[in-house]
């Protein structure tokens, strides 16, 4: 049996890999449940935050810089993919939808594979994350720590944008029922717009916090977006804290499982998925309708 | 007897063509791209496609989990054969086939219960899913990362000495057998009524539930169809390499198939083989250019994404679209026959005109006794009860927001009454679902044209009769859908009745609304219902039109129960025996159209202002 310190210290690497799902995961949901477009490109944004990050942290200690330039790539990357491409997709069946945005995610890590190689790369942690501090029970990474609060502010302040602004409450209303929103004199199509680049800034800013925490490598954002539709599935469809609450359930999965049996642990959320599949088929805040 | 054998020589021409294609193409790949192993690889991401094809080319069904029952079939065949424990590779080649089948039954009764987007996440996850438990915790028997090598080829016994499928060409010959095999078998499947039903999925599930097809029992039957053709394929994989690798399962090889699915045409079952050989042959071609070769992957992303973009059908999709000068699709071109025996009018209308009613000793055709339906806070339809004796025609009338479509959706059993009992020549179907009222002799015409738009007017009425005929769920690929002639009998009457003979090989989105209205008529008749729901049969038809649906339903009411939702008043009027007023929710008056007219009841619920006391 694990002890208590191993137990604790898992846990916490659990809640700091879930909130890095739930960042990921919030804006592939957005966008799934305001576009109806499942973003098969998701993990492949994630990673260029990524190498964003890899970029300036290997260039200047500032991770600030890094999480701005990381959020502009990302907001330009998304934007130019909603008006390129995706637009041209809305009346489309969904399974076209979801094969171009598969494409574009295997043109976006070859071109990453062409111009930084296909080795794994240490990203430097910034210099205030650097270092252990006793948490009581056991001593933790500090910067494992410090990502957790980040991501805690981050995904509170979508929380705010989300259910305490004008854009927040037509988003929400066009999870429910995009026709009625526009019939009600708001131009979804620019909601639209605006939805599939906070939702790529989301995936990108998670990218930037999460490469110091590993290497970059061109396909690290595969096994991410396949969490990320776990999450989902669990979650509910187009729910934020659906979003939040499944990926730090899937985190803390990930995580405990591992202290008993490592090979498991991946088995386990699928476990899991099909266990939510069966129980509960919409989610656990996903609302009837809608896929 | 010249013209049955012009048909069959149309029916074996693919087959014909790609057993000629199949002995002379690998010489070109032997002579121009140094061996003949690259062909044999294109079969094998062929035959893995064929199946794959089925699934989403035919019957729409996106997986992007499909290396799951690759690797399957793979590594059980390479286990079986590398631990000792099966000398024979044929049967261990069995083994991996029903193993990779075994193992779509779990995933396709779970994948099955969403659809879309929610389908492609879930067989994807499934697919990492059993790409880590080979990686790892099954890692003794699959050699974790390692994979498994030395698989052994299999022979065969000529004449006394036996044949070795070791090699590049014998394992050509192996690999390319196998992809003949599969594409007849593909093609029966196509052709057959299943085929029918599987596009009829594609492009209407819930028409297709509605009329008498187990729709969930299909979508489960080619999903393992797919997988067995994937293990099918993996374990030649083995067998062609002497090792199974492990990245069988991986995403990447889900992701390969789906791209070269799309790139070479979905839905023309030789499309996947001819995107691998696109795929394939791009990838070496590229590899060797200096300056752009670690781009091929690129590149060949930005031909996909503009292939999905520009070219939805693919190349062979393309090619076939040519071909048949727009219009026509392949399906029409291959699965339409004329009708054989179209003789005099009379004698063919004589059986469409009555509906077949189960042999049961009621009564009344349907007895409707206090069923209610609330959604949320809102009761829709509160306790109506209504008795039809058999051959009435019934007109069921109210204001908007009456309760009438919600108590139609009840009565075909779209949706399951919170209370009450409905009986359908005395048996209870209230529980029961759309497609078992289907089977029990009810059909209803929607209110919404609910058609296969890219099927033809006679391959839809098809789908309806084939609904009643071979019952819930029948797995006769071995018969070519238009093979039942009671069925192409009662297509034919029906389109002479419809008065759309003329149009009736034509592709439906390509018609006006008023042939696409009768043939939405036509689709609740093509199983002789005994009774029959009529949500506003005339709604947007020109005057002409609606007095040639009015005489349409006068003549259908021989031996038949109908009931009608109509806003047009003149025409329930003229039509019913008796009408029924609905007024939210609740039954207002019931009588004779000279009764209901007289009604101040009716009069005052219709001028508006009034709530039921």
């Amino acid at each position: 049996m694990p002890t208590l310190p191993q137990f604790l210290s898992q846990a916490f690497n659990g809640i700091a890999l879930g909130s890095l799902l739930a960042l990921i995961a919030s804006g592939l949901s957005i966008i799934l449940g305001t576009l109806g477009v499942l973003n098969f490109a998701h993990g492949a944004m994630f990673m260029l935050g990524a190498y964003t990050a890899f970029v300036v942290l290997g260039h200047w200690d500032s991770f600030a810089i890094a999480l701005a330039l990381g959020a502009l790539v990302l907001v330009l990357v998304g934007f130019a993919t909603e008006r390129g491409l995706i637009r041209f997709y809305y009346s489309r069946p969904k399974e076209d939808q979801i094969l171009v945005t598969f494409g574009l995610g295997i043109m976006m890590v070859e071109a990453v594979r062409y111009v930084f190689g296909s080795l794994s790369q240490p990203v430097p942690l910034p210099s205030w994350g650097q270092g252990i501090v006793n948490l009581g029970f056991f001593i933790y990474p500090l910067y494992r720590v410090e990502v957790i609060g980040i991501v805690a502010v981050l995904l509170f302040t979508f929380y705010l944008l989300l259910y305490r602004t004008r854009i927040g409450l037509v988003v929400r209303a066009g999870i429910e029922d995009p026709l009625m929103v526009e019939l009600l004199g708001t131009h979804v199509r620019r909601v639209f717009m605006v939805v599939f680049t906070i939702g790529a800034m989301a995936a990108g800013i998670a990218g930037v916090i999460y490469a110091p925490l590993a290497a970059v490598i061109p396909n690290m954002g595969e096994p991410f977006l396949v969490q990320c539709f776990v999450v989902v599935v669990i979650g509910g469809l187009g729910s934020f804290p659906g979003a939040v609450v499944g990926g730090i359930v899937v985190g803390e999965i990930l995580s405990l499982t591992t202290l008993f049996d490592p090979a498991y642990s991946q088995a386990a959320i699928y476990a899991v998925m099909a266990l939510v599949l069966i129980v509960r088929p919409r989610g656990l805040f996903g609302t009837m309708g809608r896929a | 007897m010249g013209g049955s054998h012009g048909r069959r020589l149309k029916r074996w021409l693919p087959e014909l063509s790609l057993a000629i294609a199949l002995v002379i193409l690998p010489f070109g790949f032997d002579t121009w791209l140094g061996s003949v192993d690259l062909f044999t690889r294109i079969l094998i991401w062929g035959i893995f496609g064929l199946g794959f094809d089925l699934l989403f080319g035919r019957t729409g069904l996106l997986s992007f989990g499909q290396g799951a029952f690759y690797g399957t079939g793979g590594f059980v065949t390479a286990y079986l054969v590398t631990s000792g424990r099966m000398d024979n590779v044929w049967l261990a080649l069995a083994a991996g086939v029903a193993a990779a089948a075994l193992f779509s039954v779990f995933v396709g009764l779970l994948a099955l219960r969403r659809v879309g987007i929610y389908f492609a996440m879930i067989t994807l996850a499934f697919g990492e899913l059993s790409y880590f438990l080979e990686n790892s915790p099954l890692s003794q028997w699959t050699g974790g990362e390692n994979g498994l090598p030395g698989v052994p080829a299999p022979s065969i016994r000529i004449g006394g000495f036996d044949y070795s499928f070791a090699g590049s060409w014998p394992s050509y010959q192996l690999v390319a057998g196998f992809y003949f095999l599969g594409f007849v078998f593909a093609r029966f499947v196509v052709l057959s009524p299943v085929g029918s039903v599987l596009t009829a999925i594609q492009q209407n599930p819930q028409r297709t539930a509605a009329l008498g097809h187990d729709v969930g029992a299909y979508k489960l039957t080619v999903f393992v169809l797919a997988a067995v053709f994937a293990g099918c394929g993996g374990a030649l994989l083995g067998i062609f390499q002497s090792y199974m690798p492990p990245d069988a399962f991986g995403l990447d090889t889900s992701g390969q198939l789906v791209i070269q699915t799309v790139i070479g045409g979905a839905g023309t079952l030789i499309g996947p083989a001819v995107g691998a050989a696109i795929w394939l042959t791009l990838r070496d071609l590229l590899q060797q250019v200096p300056a752009i070769g670690d781009l091929w992957k690129f590149i060949l992303g930005l031909v996909f994404v503009l292939l999905v973009t520009f070219m939805p059908n693919g190349v062979v999709g393309k090619i076939i679209l040519v071909w048949f000068r727009f219009g026509r699709r392949p399906q029409a071109a291959i699965g339409t026959e004329r009708p054989r025996d179209v003789t005099a009018r009379e004698a063919l209308l004589a059986p469409l005109l009555m509906g077949i009613a189960p042999n049961l000793p009621a009564r009344l055709a349907l007895d409707v006794r206090d069923i209610s339906k609330a959604y949320g806070g809102i009761q829709a339809v509160d306790g109506v009860s209504l008795a039809l004796p058999e051959g009435r025609l019934h007109a069921i009338i109210g204001p908007n927001g009456a309760g009438k479509s919600t108590f139609l959706r009840l009565l075909a059993c779209e949706e399951t009454p919170d209370s009450g009992e409905i009986l359908l020549h005395g048996i209870d179907v209230a529980a029961a679902d759309v497609t078992a009222a289907y089977q029990y002799g009810l059909a209803k015409s929607y209110q919404i044209n609910q058609l296969f738009p890219q099927l033809t007017m006679r391959q839809n009425l098809r789908i309806g009769a084939l609904g009643r005929h071979r019952g819930r769920l029948r797995l006769d690929i071995f018969r070519p859908a238009d093979g039942f002639a009671k069925v192409e009998h009662i297509v034919a009457a029906l389109l002479e009745e419809l008065g759309l003979t003329e149009c009736a090989d034509l592709v439906v989105s390509t018609l006006p609304y008023g042939e696409k209205r009768r043939l939405e008529l036509g689709l609740a008749l093509a199983s002789q219902p005994s009774v029959l729901l009529l949500d506003e049969p005339l709604a947007g038809l020109s005057p002409v039109e609606r007095e040639g649906v009015k005489q349409l339903i006068r003549n259908l009411r021989k031996g038949r129960t109908i009931i009608l939702v109509e806003h047009d008043m003149d025409a329930v009027f003229e039509l019913a025996e008796r009408i029924t007023v609905l007024h939210e929710g609740r039954k207002l008056a019931e009588g004779t159209p000279n009764e209901i007219s007289g009604d101040p009841l009716v009069k005052q619920a219709y001028l508006g202002g009034m709530t039921v006391p």
